[in-house]
């Protein structure tokens, strides 16, 4: 009888280096990985079935909830998609907002991701640098909306409410202080022999392989395609900003931890930018209904309290018909696919999730490579179960 | 001169013959027949005027009043001319439709989700499990007809020392609020049962 060479291991779902709950069915030849089966939805939530039954206010929290380590990014993806069925626009100064929150958001996802892949493969003093600058970052996120993770606070039309006194002048001080944080980042990793070692040549993927397989955002960029969506279909003013796209030239996991390096001091340009030209006025569109009237209002004017009451309680209702909005989210294209059927509630809210169909490629990326490649890759690739799972 | 969308757009009327091409927010929105899924699909990604050369998403989508139930809505990206392209096609629930991954590799989990959440068959699909669902799972819950709740609810059994699947109870009925109509009241659970109440 011919000897079987392949084992079959089981990695997850609960493992440190699987970033979440990631079920891997691994035949491995000694060590060399010849098939990987991720199982995936351990994490499923029904949030696109939950969205059905709320309305277009209530539903926004449930993006926070998707990749939970950059919150406003995907509710962003929201807002827009709304704006547009109701064919609403925001006020500028709401727009530079939703930038600068977006743009810190893309430093919370990267800070984690980078530094917790150099955990993966044995580095572990990043970490330790890193969360110290996201927790300043979660900071401004709760001066903002009053909590450091589930924001909810991007709305159709604009923002929720206007930036505190004083948050725009620590913004600064951190778009000051950040660089040297990335800078010093890099001098333990960059030109690591460790760290090269495990990531140089390891999960390659071509540029037509990386197209076909429906990649985007930085893991598409490290392959060579020069394609991001705050430059090619800029959304909230992104063309007022000067920012550099890294391109990356051999799409392995090196060139992917590079763009994510270089992506974060671009962030910090961007949100510099933002704050030295931050246009004055509201931060949400008042004139369509879309935004609750405000308090003071409220103690004088009756139609303000039917308003505030058929506001939070039957919601707005969008005009009939259907939209796919895409925001350049830190982890790639992160789409939303909204039908409206002129109620206030959505007909259908199909979220695109960048972070699926990356997962998706991770047997053509780890075949051939070794076991202990497998946690490279997979950190290489931002995965976050909240977004994949949804 | 006709902008790259109007060239398009002319492109794929003349060579794909659809059931229906118009453009929507800047977005170009094609049907087609569902037999004539792969040839359409070659086209938009090979040809030099399309180049649509990623799948981005799909996504179905349930009209449970319509003859053809299930909309499969497939979304197109092309780099080269920055357009975006939504294809829609129309199915039943009894019929399948042919798998997209010999076009697009990553149709692959895409088709899985939508087997997964709405029971709509791929043809030739390599690997058509469920994906997201529990190993188990019965039912197709992003369909309408599905209930929000679940059928079934999961908790460990301390007698039997095992993980058992239960009909779901709830300790308070769903409340359905119609805020379209406050004033008629809500429509609990039973009532919806028993076909009296709700809308």
């Amino acid at each position: 009888m011919a000897e079987s060479k392949t084992v079959t291991v089981n990695f997850g779902p609960v493992h440190p280096a699987a970033h979440g709950v990631l079920r891997l069915i691994l035949d491995l030849d000694g060590e060399v990985v010849e098939r990987a089966d991720p199982h995936i939805g351990l994490l499923h939530r029904g949030t696109e079935k939950l969205i059905e039954t709320k309305t277009y206010l209530q539903a926004i929290p449930y993006f926070d909830r998707l990749d939970y380590v950059a919150p406003m990014n995907q509710e962003h993806a929201f807002a827009l998609a709304i704006e547009k069925l109701m064919k609403v626009d925001v006020p500028k100064r709401g727009q530079y907002i939703r930038v600068l929150f977006s743009e810190i958001g893309r430093l919370l996802s990267h800070l984690l991701n980078v530094t917790t892949t150099a955990m993966d493969v044995g580095a572990m003093t990043p970490i330790t640098w890193g969360f110290d600058e996201r927790e300043k970052l979660l900071d401004f996120y709760e001066e903002v909306s009053g909590s450091r993770f589930h924001a909810n606070y991007f709305r159709a039309g604009g923002v929720h409410q206007d930036l505190p006194d004083g948050l725009l002048e620590k913004i600064n001080d951190f778009c000051i202080s950040f660089p040297k944080v990335v800078d010093d980042m890099e001098t333990l990793l960059t030109e690591n022999r460790i760290f090269k070692q495990r990531n140089v040549d390891i999960g390659k993927i071509s540029k037509e392989e990386a197209v076909d397989n429906g990649f985007s955002g930085f893991v598409l960029r490290a392959s060579g395609v020069p394609w991001d969506l705050r430059r090619s279909q800029p959304y909230d003013s992104y063309e007022d900003f000067d920012f550099k796209v890294p391109i990356g030239k051999n799409g392995d996991c090196y060139d992917r931890y590079l763009c994510q390096m270089d992506e974060m001091r671009e962030s910090v340009k961007i949100m510099t930018q933002c704050i030295n030209n931050m246009p004055s006025g509201e931060v949400i569109n008042r004139d369509t209904k879309i935004a609750p009237p405000k308090r003071a209002e409220m103690k004088e004017s009756m139609e303000a309290i039917i308003h505030h009451f058929k506001f939070f309680t039957e919601g707005f209702h969008v005009p009939e018909g259907e939209i796919y909005t895409a925001v350049e989210a830190p982890k790639g294209e992160f789409g939303v696919y909204l039908i409206s059927d002129n109620t206030s509630r959505p007909y259908r809210c199909k979220i695109r999730a960048p972070g699926f169909a990356h997962l998706q490629a991770f047997n053509l990326l780890s075949k051939g490579h070794l076991l202990a490649d497998v946690p490279a890759i997979l950190g290489s690739l931002a995965i976050v179960f909240g977004e994949v799972d949804r | 001169m006709s902008s790259p969308i109007d060239l398009v757009v002319q492109t794929i009327s003349e060579k794909i013959n659809p059931i229906d091409v118009k453009v929507i927010n800047n977005q170009i929105e094609v049907i087609i027949e569902s037999r004539q899924i792969i040839s359409s699909f070659q086209f938009l990604k090979d040809s030099s005027k399309c180049q649509f050369r990623q799948l981005t998403d799909i996504a179905g989508v349930d009209y449970p009043d319509r003859e053809n139930r299930f909309e499969v809505v497939y979304h197109l990206l092309s780099f080269k001319n920055n357009l975006r392209a939504r294809v829609k096609v129309y199915i039943d629930e009894s019929s399948a439709i042919d798998s997209l991954t010999s076009v697009f590799p990553c149709a692959n989990w895409f088709e899985r989700e939508a087997f997964d959440m709405y029971g709509i068959q791929f043809n030739d699909h390599p690997d058509l499990r469920r994906i997201l669902t529990d190993y188990g799972f019965e039912g197709y819950p992003l369909r309408k007809d599905f209930p929000l709740s679940g059928n079934v609810e999961v908790r460990y059994n301390e007698i039997e020392k095992k993980i058992v699947y239960e009909p779901v109870k709830l300790q308070q009925d769903y409340r359905h609020f119609d805020i379209q109509s406050p004033w008629e009241g809500t429509t609990y659970k039973e009532e919806e049962q028993d076909g009296n109440g709700g809308k």
